[in-house]
């Protein structure tokens, strides 16, 4: 294992990126206006509220704030705030229990719901114990179209633990506010808070007016060498009954009582009104949309309906909602996701008191999906329709392109425009992992393949179409654990460096060799957590400073008792990956078959090579640049290289010869040269037509002087042939 | 579809309400910075405005949908700014690529009320569109048509090739031509000011912006011809060497007007291959199909059937070997385009890496016919042979060694007849043609279509088996296919459906709609 070295300077940044702009924007002071991202403004706003420590686990949507605090050591430093890239999100989430006995404000984040399945072991303890020191969760609510994950919903981790939920309106200040009130809330109520941001609102570019930050009254130093304990917050009978009639009676109503004193959620439009409509805060500003396309409020936020935005989400605060429902004839319940867990509370908050107002929610507007503004206007169009038809007024047509979107010239494209999933970057290390177990499956047959999260994932869609089943990060070796029986094939599962360090290690080898599983599983390590970002991990072979990195995997799982180990140092090598995955297919051995894949995420790769090899250029040193092409006369336009790469690089074209009908391979100014198209062209025997040019950069006298005496042979011997040559120019 | 309804208190307010724009780009197009440049540009103006995005994983090949809304405050308050397009209510979609363009259509993002179409009309291909056997390219004239209905105004040009010209990235072209379609109430200035804050690579993108601006301000240019409607060149009487004249004779002379274009093509390509004499050659075969055309009605048909005849029987003849290979590999011209297509510069210099992976198949197909027969009988030596010969083989074509050896292979080409691959390949097109010949009595276009039935064939090693036996299972309905009605047309369909996938499922599927297809 070849460790690298930054190159740029002692400091290398986390991964290959700078984030210096970002870290500045940290720096504002009281008065300045911050412009940015969402998820920036909620780094900034921690720093503001006085935090302590910071953790997480990266993941979209909240990578820029593990990213930006990473680069942010003086600023951190100045503050005496400890940030932590946490191994997991349990980690990150247990990670919290410093402000269960001390007065410390510690926030983590992560992708929901994702991270919160993982982190739910130690938020269940967090929440009952309780905390004394403000405990923020961001949550980065991975939701609605585009989204990478399942689609369900943080709101019932914050029910069964009893964890508050903040849902802010989707704008930086309202946002920023949730966090200060977040910690006020934690700390009023003893209980670890949630703040959910949706994806769009967490890349929402908005501004904000800044505050300075506020370096923390306590320290975790103070903390650590003056350790307290209780009995009574520590989750073990009979203080874990205890803890629970806390809950009841004492944190709940203290939420309930703080929400309401601090006037959390807001009211808009009229005081009074026949109908009205209560909100998650998030859902805010398509509802405005939503009731503007209906005549029913301004671009400006003035609304002819009353409305209840609710930022905090959970818990409700039953006279609120009771008070705004009570001379209404009825209220419509805007909550994106499913199941209707709100409009199911406010229900029996209305029984019970008997508010006579009918309710409405999901049964005007969709169960799932994505709550946009077309939707809800025509949701709320319905709720008025049956409750109150008279506000719709003249009822002026609502934007659509449904007459547009079903005429025969738009309709057509459906059958021509071609789905565009994301895949393996230009270059990218893991495609000839799969090109080579591609060819392994033409030889020895398909296999049951278990597939991990991270980009390896790929590998499920074109050109590739391999891979059975996914079940989390870092579980794609334990999810083959049940086909563990004698048979002619063995299963194959893949995992990635993250998931591997995230829980794979135990969970997927340590699994694997306990229970003496025939697996073969691949592990591709391309040096970075890369579909996050590109953050470091345990493996990284670059230098960092304040991370312990360079730890092999291959020892890791050596030390965990695997015995068939393979190490690939070039991941391009695809007759050597071929070779080895039929190897770990067909041997005798005992135990699980590990081929450790390791080659650097090409995005990152580019990001730290390229000023260097300018550098390099520029100061006159010898320097060779590859790249990749295809000779468009020997290329028969077959594109069964096509279908061992889907590089972005590598594309078709059409030549301007009317022999051929289909059009040839072709390979663009992008290619990096990483190899995949050569070896895979020799390891499948596809053609001879790829070539891959070697350009020198400041040519030494010698490579100048070689250069002219084989120009010289090979000219002549050219020219000889051309004169004898009979051709059409 | 009036989007905004005026309230009925008649606050004037009620009027106002946000330009949106969309833009969509796929990974690494720099979508993000046209988005923020348009942002600072309105913040410029003193407007508000909101930018939102999902760009998801990191990878840069997915399509990702950047959307922009924009009002200036009004009394003091801002304006409550969604986070996501509403079909019918978009003012502006920027689409980075064309079938994006098309995407967005599909969408409903493109109303002809509304909206402005700014679209690079170059392709960059999706892998569905590149894994295809055969012609899996998306056609962009229906995109074009789409825009010109759904759209109340389009700018379409290559945007991609107007940034590299100019030393740029797409997104400032666009941000260029956005600026230049006037849709957006700012200055030029506003616009260019967004781009030098913005502090990376200010003069490229300035320069870029300014190509964009200017050609989105001149009115548009007709859709261009596509390929297949364009006109081939015409065939030349003279290239002033005797013996090529002599073939461009025999082209004028011998054949009608309409194929002449084909001929020459094939002609073209054989002396090339191999030489004049093999051009001749193929003249030779190419008179008794134009006869055959000729008795069968073919004047009335265009001579398709010559046509056919003369596009797959020079493809047919110009079969790819390794001579040919090492041929074009060693080739002066070749030498000089990779250096061009590579962008190598003065004091620069530059050597192919060849990846060759040659089995003893293609050794024994380079013998003499007694020889490779004979060795082909020997099992067991051939094994053992392929052992030391087959194996990838990294080629250093700039090397004088490496040259030497491939010259040594394309030495050979006056040999080429006499070797067995030669004879392997003349039965395979002799029997191809024969059927053709039978055929073409009896069903003209089904014939036509059997010539095509060439196409199939192509790749090296294991996909040249594959397409062989996609063309053996697709000639081997034709015989069947004589008088039934749209005969050609099954064939056709049939062809088709060899080229859709690798493995031939979807000819499989096709072969057994043919066998009921007549039963009833």
């Amino acid at each position: 294992m070849e460790p690298f070295h930054g190159g740029l300077g002692v400091e290398v940044s986390m991964a290959e990126r700078s984030f210096a702009r970002e870290v500045q924007d940290l720096r504002l002071g009281d008065g300045d206006t911050f412009r940015g991202e969402g998820i920036l403004a909620i780094t900034k706003a921690l720093l503001q509220s006085g935090v302590s420590y910071v953790g997480g686990y990266q993941g979209s949507p909240i990578s820029h704030l593990m990213d930006v605090l990473a680069d942010a050591k003086d600023v951190l430093d100045e503050l005496g705030v400890h940030f932590e890239s946490s191994a997991s999100e349990a980690a990150a989430a247990a990670s919290l229990s410093a402000s269960v006995m001390y007065p410390l404000r510690g926030a983590v984040t992560w992708k929901s719901t994702a991270g919160t399945n993982v982190a739910s072991d130690a938020l269940t303890n967090l929440a009952s114990g309780g905390v004394t020191g403000g405990a923020l969760i961001i949550l980065g609510e991975d939701y609605g179209e585009g989204s990478s994950i399942p689609q369900e919903r943080s709101h019932a981790f914050a029910m069964k633990s009893q964890i508050w939920l903040l849902d802010p309106r989707p704008n930086l200040e309202s946002i920023v506010k949730s966090v200060e009130d977040g910690f006020e809330l934690s700390e009023a109520t003893n209980t670890p808070v949630m703040l959910q941001v949706r994806i769009r609102a967490c890349h929402v570019h908005g501004q904000f007016v800044a505050k300075d930050n506020r370096k923390p009254a306590y320290t975790i130093r103070e903390a650590l060498e003056n350790p307290q304990r209780d009995l009574n917050r520590i989750v073990l009978p009979p203080a874990s009954m205890l803890q629970d009639r806390q809950k009841l009676e004492q944190r709940w109503p203290a939420a309930v009582d703080f929400i309401k004193r601090r006037k959390l959620n807001e009211f808009f439009g009229p005081e009074a009104g026949e109908v009205g409509i209560v909100m998650q805060g998030g859902m805010y500003n398509s509802v405005m949309r939503g009731l503007q396309y209906l005549g029913l409020a301004d671009a400006y936020g003035e609304s002819k309906i009353p409305l209840y935005v609710l930022n905090v989400t959970y818990p409700l605060a039953d006279d609120e909602v009771a008070e705004f429902c009570r001379d209404k004839r009825a209220v419509l319940v805007v909550e994106e996701g499913h199941p209707e867990y709100i409009e199911q509370a406010i229900g029996t908050v209305l029984r019970r008191r008997g508010v006579a107002a009918r309710l409405a929610g999901k049964d005007v507007l969709p169960l799932g999906g994505d709550y946009t503004a077309a939707v809800l206007s025509k949701g709320i169009g319905a709720f008025l329709d049956q409750n109150a038809p008279h506000l719709l007024g003249n009822r002026p047509p609502l934007p659509s392109a449904d007459a547009v979107v079903s005429a025969a010239p738009v309709k057509q494209l459906a059958e021509i425009v071609p789905p565009r999933p994301a895949g393996f970057c230009i270059g990218c290390p893991e495609r000839p992992i799969f090109a080579a177990m591609k060819l392994v499956e033409k030889e020895l047959g398909p296999h049951q393949i278990s597939a991990d999260i991270g980009c390896h994932l790929f590998s499920i869609l074109p050109p590739f179409n391999l891979g059975g089943t996914t079940m989390g990060y870092g579980l794609g070796p334990a999810s083959a654990s049940a086909f563990n029986v004698e048979a002619d094939k063995r299963p194959i599962s893949v995992m990635g460096d993250g998931g591997f360090w995230h829980n794979g290690l135990s969970s997927g080898i340590g699994n694997a060799v306990f229970n003496k599983q025939n697996q073969v599983i691949m592990v591709v390590d391309n040096y970075y957590s890369s579909a996050t970002g590109g953050q470091d991990i345990m493996s990284s072979r670059a230098d960092n400073a304040r991370r312990s990195t360079n730890n092999p995997i291959a020892r890791a799982v050596r030390g965990i008792g695997a015995k068939w180990v393979r190490e690939i140092d070039r991941t391009y090598d695809v007759a050597k990956m071929r070779d080895t995955l039929k190897a770990a297919l067909t041997s005798k051995e005992e135990g699980p078959k590990i081929i450790i894949a390791s080659s650097e995420c090409m995005l990152n790769k580019q990001r730290r090579v390229k000023p260097l090899f300018n550098k390099a250029v520029k100061e006159g040193k010898r320097s060779v640049k590859q790249r990749f092409g295809v000779d468009e006369d020997v290329c028969t336009g077959d594109h069964a290289c096509m279908r061992l790469s889907g590089c972005p690089s590598l594309s078709v074209k059409h030549l301007d010869d009317p022999l051929r009908d289909d059009p040839v391979a072709a390979i663009d100014n992008n290619c990096v040269g990483c190899g995949n198209c050569g070896e895979v062209a020799e390891a499948a025997v596809l053609c001879p037509s790829f070539y891959r040019a070697d350009v020198i950069y400041n040519p030494t006298r010698f490579d100048l002087f070689m250069a002219k005496l084989r120009g010289a042979v090979i000219g002549y011997l050219q020219r000889r042939r051309d004169a004898r040559r009979v051709v059409f120019s | 579809m009036n989007a905004v309804a005026p309230l009925p208190t008649g606050e004037s307010a009620a009027f106002d309400r946000p330009l949106s724009i969309a833009v969509l780009a796929m990974g690494g197009q720099g979508g993000g910075v046209l988005t923020d440049w348009i942002v600072a540009a309105a913040e410029h103006a003193g407007w508000v405005a909101q930018s939102t995005s999902v760009p998801g994983v990191a990878q840069r090949t997915g399509a990702t949908i950047y959307y922009v809304e924009m009002l200036p405050p009004r009394g003091g308050r801002h304006p409550v700014l969604s986070l996501m397009p509403t079909p019918g209510d978009v003012d502006v979609v920027a689409a980075a690529e064309f079938m994006e363009a098309g995407r967005a259509m599909l969408r409903g993002l493109v109303t002809p009320d509304r909206t402005t179409l700014i679209a690079s009309t170059h392709r960059s291909l999706a892998v569905s569109e590149k894994e295809k056997p055969g012609d899996g390219i998306a056609a962009s004239g229906p995109v074009y048509e789409a825009s010109d209905f759904a759209a109340r105004q389009s700018i379409q040009f290559d945007m991609q090739a107007l940034a590299e010209r100019n030393g740029s990235v797409i997104s400032a072209v666009m941000f260029g031509a956005l600026a230049g379609s006037g849709v957006l109430p700012f200055s030029r200035e506003t616009y260019e000011a967004a781009i030098r804050e913005g502090g990376k690579g200010v003069e490229p993108s300035l320069r870029a912006f300014a190509a964009g601006f200017d050609r989105a301000a001149r009115p548009p240019e007709p859709v261009p011809v596509l390929e297949a409607e364009a006109l081939p060149p015409p065939v030349p009487t003279s290239v002033g060497v005797p013996q090529l004249d002599a073939l461009l004779a025999r082209v004028h002379g011998e054949f009608p007007t309409s194929v002449r274009p084909m001929v020459f093509a094939g002609v073209k390509r054989l002396t090339d291959y191999q030489d004049v004499a093999y051009a001749g050659e193929y003249l030779d075969r190419l008179r008794g199909f134009l006869a055959l055309d000729r008795a069968h009605g073919g004047e009335a048909a265009g001579y398709a059937f010559t046509d056919a005849a003369a596009k797959y029987l020079a493809v047919a003849m110009a079969y790819d070997d390794v001579i040919r290979v090492a041929d074009l590999k060693t080739r002066a011209s070749r030498f000089a385009r990779i250096d061009q297509e590579v962008g190598k510069r003065d004091g620069q210099l530059l050597y192919m890496t060849e990846f060759m992976h040659p089995r003893m198949e293609e050794v024994i197909g380079t013998m003499p016919k007694g020889l490779g027969l004979w060795l082909e009988g020997q099992p067991r030596l051939v094994r053992l042979l392929d052992r030391v010969v087959n194996r990838g083989r990294r080629v250093k074509t700039g090397h004088v060694s490496w040259f030497l050896s491939l010259n040594l292979v394309a030495a050979l080409r006056p040999a080429r007849r006499r070797l067995l691959r030669h004879l392997r390949e003349g039965a395979h097109i002799a029997n191809w043609l024969a059927l053709a010949e039978r055929i073409v009595a009896q069903d003209y276009a089904l014939a036509v279509e059997v010539l095509a039935c060439r196409r199939l064939v192509k790749g090296y090693s294991d996909t040249h088996a594959r397409g062989e036996s996609k063309f053996d299972r697709v000639l081997a309905a034709a015989p069947g296919l004589v008088g039934k009605p749209d005969g050609a047309g099954w064939l056709r369909r049939l062809r088709t459906a060899a080229l859709a996938d690798e493995q031939g499922e979807a000819l499989e599927g096709a072969l057994k709609t043919l066998e009921g297809a007549f039963e009833a």
